[in-house]
């Protein structure tokens, strides 16, 4: 009996461990490519074994573009991406905290249009938006990517309110008789309990913000502005010299940071898809 | 009393505030100009000029291109949409048991949906299927021939639906947390009358899991409708070949920020809002006839 478990326990591992290297293998095929030299990438795409194994590819991927080097591109991400974080994590927190906690006149019918924009493609109001930022004299500034964010993200409000359902509504009684107010409740009390929340949309937004390509794409458009992905189109559009090599470097390189934060945060990341059941 | 009433709705307004005016300001009016600007001619620089309904006159009887361009967006929906969905369904079962290490697994089939709407994702894709790319090299390794992903306009939208599905992870974690809620002793009572391992799940997981695959079907819908990144990274920003992959926003995206057609731009724009409300009232209209509520009863 405990030999027959054990063949299948083992039949099971092989074949989920097959099918995960499988779905990795781009990924892998995209790292080791990425120390071969750009001549040699397709010729020996069967192997994974970079030969030669030379780090070419990332002193001159580095280097940029319009004079530019990958460290500026990554710098200016880092802003944007800081920027709108901080403001899409705290804005939806507070309008979460006022539609979980709060009773007012026309609350479901706010919610209910709060639900509406999560389903609202973003190329509807896409062509708009720019018409606006760019009467407002925005374009070419960051302002039209960060400045929406500290507004509230549907996604995020949805799912910090959730959480603070979670907590007890005695809780807030509590405070209130010992004389907090409803504005003392929500950053003393409420907040600090969110964190997991906090933490799990801190997360979506730096994914996002990251690897957005159409905002900066239509906004930004000097090589000093670029961000990384931004950085990688202009390397496809100068593919024609064939330096693959340094263009899978950068796409390594830009990658990183998500990887990073993906498995040091993988629990608030799988936790957070699990009950909020939402990804957009 | 009547005073602390109004200081409650007060302070609850105050609260959401922020979304109150980001959506007046960044969402509504914007989307009712683009109302008023589908029926303009409207290049950015000079004014707009009403021309009334020539903007959809335009696309619906003379562009060739947009309904090309609607049917690659409904094949690419129609597809990568349910696939991904099946495969989510599928392997959220085989990693839905008690097993050490299972949560490894999960956790790296996972990995391709945080990294997939990247560029260097779409870079990656690109190259795995060029000419002499991984994917064809496999292709002649199993017996068949290499295909010209570029080359057939067909086979450049299947690389893009193969790329959507292999996103699949986010929807199977919701799987999998959905399937944790069913209980085991369903399953047990099932075994004991009789009922086969095919009978447990066209009876048991599909309907107590029916709500969760009407969420995602209708989230991944949508947003299988405005895929972008993919189609403009994959094909340079044109669509190609012979506009095979030249999705709705990849379109509309080059209608606006190409060519400068900010009235047609709007025009499609507005076309989508409307295709994708209906869609989604249609996907919930047609839900009370194979979602299963618990509390209701009733299979």
């Amino acid at each position: 009996m405990p030999g027959k478990t054990l063949r299948k326990s083992l039949i099971y591992h092989s074949c989920v461990a097959v099918f995960t290297v499988l779905m990795l293998y781009p990924v892998i095929w995209l790292l080791m490519s990425s120390f071969k030299p750009s001549n040699l990438i397709f010729v020996t795409a069967d192997s994974l074994v970079p030969e030669p194994w030379i780090w070419d590819n990332y002193t001159i991927g580095w280097q940029g573009i319009g004079g530019y080097t990958f460290g500026t591109f990554i710098q200016n991400t880092f802003v944007i991406v800081a920027l709108a974080t901080v403001g899409a994590v705290l804005s939806s927190a507070f309008i979460a905290f006022g539609f979980a906690r709060m009773q007012f006149f026309g609350r479901n019918f706010w919610f209910a249009i709060m639900m509406g924009t999560l389903m609202l493609p973003y190329e509807v109001v896409m062509v708009p938006q720019y018409i606006l930022f760019s009467k407002l004299g925005w374009v070419n500034t960051i302002l039209p990517i960060v400045v929406p964010a500290w507004f509230g993200q549907a996604f995020f409000i949805f799912l910090i309110m959730q959480f603070i359902r979670t907590i007890p509504a005695e809780l807030d009684e509590a405070a209130i008789i010992d004389g907090c107010g409803r504005f003392r409740l929500f950053p003393r009390i409420i907040l600090p309990l969110t964190a997991p929340a906090l933490a799990t949309a801190t997360i979506f937004s730096f994914y996002w913000r990251w690897e957005d390509l159409l905002g900066p794409l239509l906004y930004l458009n000097r090589p000093k502005q670029y961000t990384v992905s931004l950085a990688l189109k202009m390397f496809l559009d100068n593919e024609t010299i064939s330096n693959w090599g340094a263009m899978f470097a950068m796409s390594v390189a830009s990658l990183v940071p998500v990887l990073v934060l993906f498995f040091l945060a993988q629990k608030y990341i799988v936790e957070g898809i699990s009950t909020s059941g939402l990804k957009a | 009393m009547k005073a602390r009433q109004l200081r409650n709705h007060l302070a609850g307004y105050a609260f959401i505030s922020p979304f109150v005016i980001g959506f007046l300001a960044f969402t509504l009016i914007p989307i009712c100009a683009s109302l008023v600007l589908s029926f303009t001619d409207y290049d950015l620089f000079s004014p707009p000029r009403w021309v009334g309904l020539d903007n959809f006159r335009k696309l619906f009887f003379q562009d060739n291109k947009y309904w090309k361009s609607v049917r690659v967006t409904l094949t690419y929906v129609l597809f990568a949409v349910p696939l991904r969905l099946v495969f989510a369904l599928l392997v959220a079962m085989v990693l839905n048991v008690q097993v050490r290490g299972v949560g490894v697994y999960r956790t790296l089939i996972y990995l391709p949906s945080i990294i997939g709407g990247s560029v260097a994702v779409a870079i990656m894709w690109r190259n795995l299927f060029g000419d002499q790319g991984i994917i064809n090299l496999g292709l002649i390794f199993l017996g068949f021939d290499p295909v010209r992903w570029f080359g057939n306009p067909t086979a450049a939208l299947w690389m893009l639906i193969l790329l959507a599905v292999w996103q699949f992870g986010s929807s199977m974690l919701i799987f999998l947390a959905g399937l944790k809620n069913i209980p085991v002793t369903y399953y047990e009572a099932a075994s004991v009358d009789g009922a086969g391992p095919l009978r447990r799940f066209f009876r048991i997981t599909l309907p107590l899991l029916s709500p969760v695959i009407l969420f995602n079907l209708i989230m991944q819908t949508i947003s299988a409708f405005i895929t972008f990144i993919p189609a403009y990274i994959i094909t340079k920003g044109e669509g190609g070949p012979l506009d095979g992959t030249l999705l709705y926003s990849l379109y509309l995206f080059r209608q606006g920020f190409v060519y400068y057609h900010m009235g047609e731009a709007s025009a499609m724009a507005w076309i989508l809002l409307v295709v994708v409300a209906l869609l989604t009232a249609l996907l919930f209209a047609t839900s009370r006839f194979w979602v299963y509520y618990e509390s209701k009863g009733g299979a």
